[in-house]
């Protein structure tokens, strides 16, 4: 912990007092699901932000994560804590294989771009036609509240358990950012061939980060099932959650530790606020997040932490010319 | 199995079909061989076009293939200022940045449509969509062989522009070697807007081939567009003449597939030749070597 901290633990302390202070339904339920999102983020970070390889379908392991924690606990009978761990080891089997198959290519940039897409709309196809995934018509867990399946009536329970898996993030991201990994990942995005003259693997480092992203973003997913109880192919492989996790982690700022939670807040509050004043206009909350998109990548390519530090960069110096002035 | 005669009409119904994903993957392979960006926004203003040929029927009367003397020009001014005004200055040169800013405008403009439109599917009035021709044993779709025709008509067309003319010669020149070009004389930004223009010019007409047979709401796009980056993988990314085979092969697949495997498992095949194209040869089979 160093005072660069600080913001961190007081934005995940004050969401975390929001279920004491109102028990209104709505909120719970924007707080858990923008959780959700930033944890899907938080896994396109990864990858991402710290490794520069831009996925468009983060959904594949969202998808996987969703689907593998529904069937297990519909057609095997598996208990929901367990079929939440399978669903986050399948997630990030499937993100090694995927990486495998596109790094090993040598694909990068719009290619790999590209290839990620299309895994997702092919996981996206066989979910909607295969029987084990129940189909067309989805998968519904059956409800049985009770800490032993992972199923909680109180909706303040999700906010903390979604709330949970976030910090671990955060302080995994952290940890990343100052360890070897972290660095060879850093350096492979920032020159591949670079960091290969310098003895970096560069293969296995990327291998590892989209794992590591994969596991992550399949949490996301898994956790999506036992709040929702409901899955299908759509929303698990659909392009709307692999481009969530994306514009949550650009808009809040790629690469940066509190980027995908500040990114997912600051949206989904925008959204809010949009259909607030627009009404039930639909898709008027998605206009202005491709705006935003658009908007980030011309004025603020850091996003919201990269302008926050360019603000308190200025500060300081303004701070220490008046000092010098007086 | 099925008899031969039942899967010939098929196929040759694919390569119809095929030849209208052709011209939408011809605007994106224009589009990447100039600029070398995958424009993600490439399906959606796809929709955009089908929604104002539906428009120029509806509110004001107009065939269909009359609709494409108006369509075409608009969408290539749209494209010009998409990419002089919001492309270019948003990305500041960078790959990566461009990618994002055409997926940006990608859910701006779908959601935008969706507004306007709401999800209800539409399509044009008339029975002229339901013609058929016979053609020595089989029975064709109409439209879709105008579809044909016309796209094959775009392409020489395009050809004779690239290779005959003043902006084709800048617009290949910029595709070789950009600094070089603005050496002599030649305002690159201005070529990147009217080949970002042709591109989706090519969507214009496009749109206004596929809707007498097809149908518009305000995802359609996303049909085609992992269609047409399919072919313009298949193709090799910046090929023309790819593009037109590949296209048509591709059209070709879907129909089998589609014979074989039903219509939701149908677009498996599009998806698998894209992800092994991909993985095995990325530079396609007419593509230079990147």
């Amino acid at each position: 912990m160093t005072t660069k901290d600080w913001p961190t633990l007081l934005i995940v302390v004050a969401i975390a007092l929001v279920p004491l202070a109102t028990s209104a339904n709505t909120v719970l339920n924007f707080l858990v699901f923008t959780l959700i999102i930033a944890l899907a983020a938080q896994g396109w970070n990864i990858l991402g932000g710290y490794g520069g390889q831009f996925s468009f379908g983060h959904a594949a392991f969202f998808g996987t994560g969703a689907y593998v924690t529904a069937i297990l606990q519909v057609r095997l009978g598996v208990n929901g804590w367990a079929g939440f761990a399978l669903g986050i080891a399948a997630g990030a089997l499937i993100g090694a294989i995927i990486g495998y198959l596109s790094f090993r290519s040598g694909l990068r940039g719009s290619y790999f771009a590209l290839v990620t897409l299309a895994f997702a709309e092919v996981l996206r196809v066989v979910a909607n036609a295969a029987p084990v995934t129940g189909g067309a018509a989805g998968l519904l867990v059956r409800l049985e509240p009770g800490a032993a399946n992972f199923q909680f009536e109180n909706r303040a329970v999700f906010v903390w358990i979604a709330l949970a898996l976030v910090a671990g993030v955060l302080v995994l991201t952290r940890r990343m950012e100052q360890s070897r990994f972290g660095a060879q990942l850093v350096a492979v995005r920032e020159n591949e061939e670079a960091a290969r003259a310098l003895g970096v693997d560069a293969l296995a480092t990327k291998l590892k980060a989209i794992t590591l992203s994969a596991a992550v973003t399949a949490a996301a997913g898994a956790l999506y099932v036992q709040y929702f109880l409901y899955v299908d192919a759509g929303l698990a492989f659909g392009t709307w959650i692999s481009v969530e996790a994306l514009l949550a982690a650009m808009a809040g700022g790629k690469g940066t530790v509190l980027g995908p939670l500040v990114g997912a807040l600051t949206l989904h509050s925008l959204g809010e606020v949009t259909k607030a004043f627009a009404g039930r206009v639909p898709g008027i909350d998605l206009v202005i997040f491709g705006l935003v998109l658009v908007a980030v990548v011309a004025f603020a390519p850091d996003g919201l932490m990269g302008l926050a530090r360019r603000l308190r960069g200025r500060m300081r110096r303004k701070a220490v010319a008046s000092e010098a002035a007086a | 199995m099925y008899p031969p005669a039942i899967i010939a009409e098929a196929a040759l119904n694919g390569l119809l079909q095929g030849a209208v994903y052709a011209l939408v993957a011809l605007g994106l392979t224009l589009i990447y061989g100039v600029l070398h960006i995958i424009n993600f926004a490439h399906g959606v203003l796809l929709t955009a076009a089908m929604f104002a040929v539906w428009a120029a029927q509806t509110w004001l009367g107009l065939d269909p293939y009359v609709s494409i003397l108006i369509v075409a020009p608009l969408f290539f001014g749209i494209g010009y200022a998409l990419q002089r005004f919001v492309i270019g200055p948003a990305s500041h040169g960078d790959d990566g940045n461009i990618l994002l800013v055409t997926l940006g405008l990608a859910i701006a403009l779908e959601n935008g449509l969706l507004a306007l439109f709401r999800s209800d599917t539409r399509t044009l009035a008339g029975e002229a969509g339901f013609a058929v021709v016979p053609v020595g044993p089989f029975l064709l779709s109409q439209p879709k062989l105008v579809g044909f025709v016309v796209t094959l008509l775009v392409a020489a067309l395009l050809w004779l522009l690239l290779d005959r003319t003043d902006t084709g010669r800048a617009i290949r020149a910029v595709a070789k070697e950009k600094l070089g070009a603005s050496l002599v004389g030649i305002d690159v930004q201005h070529t990147y807007a009217v080949t970002f223009g042709l591109g989706c010019a090519c969507l214009g007409i496009a749109a206004a081939l596929l809707l007498p047979s097809f149908y518009v709401n305000p995802r359609v796009g996303n049909a085609f567009v992992l269609v047409a980056f399919t072919i313009v993988v298949l193709g090799g990314m910046g090929s023309i003449p790819g593009a037109l085979i590949g296209g048509l092969v591709i059209g070709v697949v879907e129909a089998l597939c589609g014979l074989y495997l039903g219509d939701s498992l149908g677009q498996l095949g599009i998806f698998l030749i894209f992800i092994l194209v991909l993985l095995i040869r990325p530079t396609g089979l007419f593509g230079a070597k990147a």
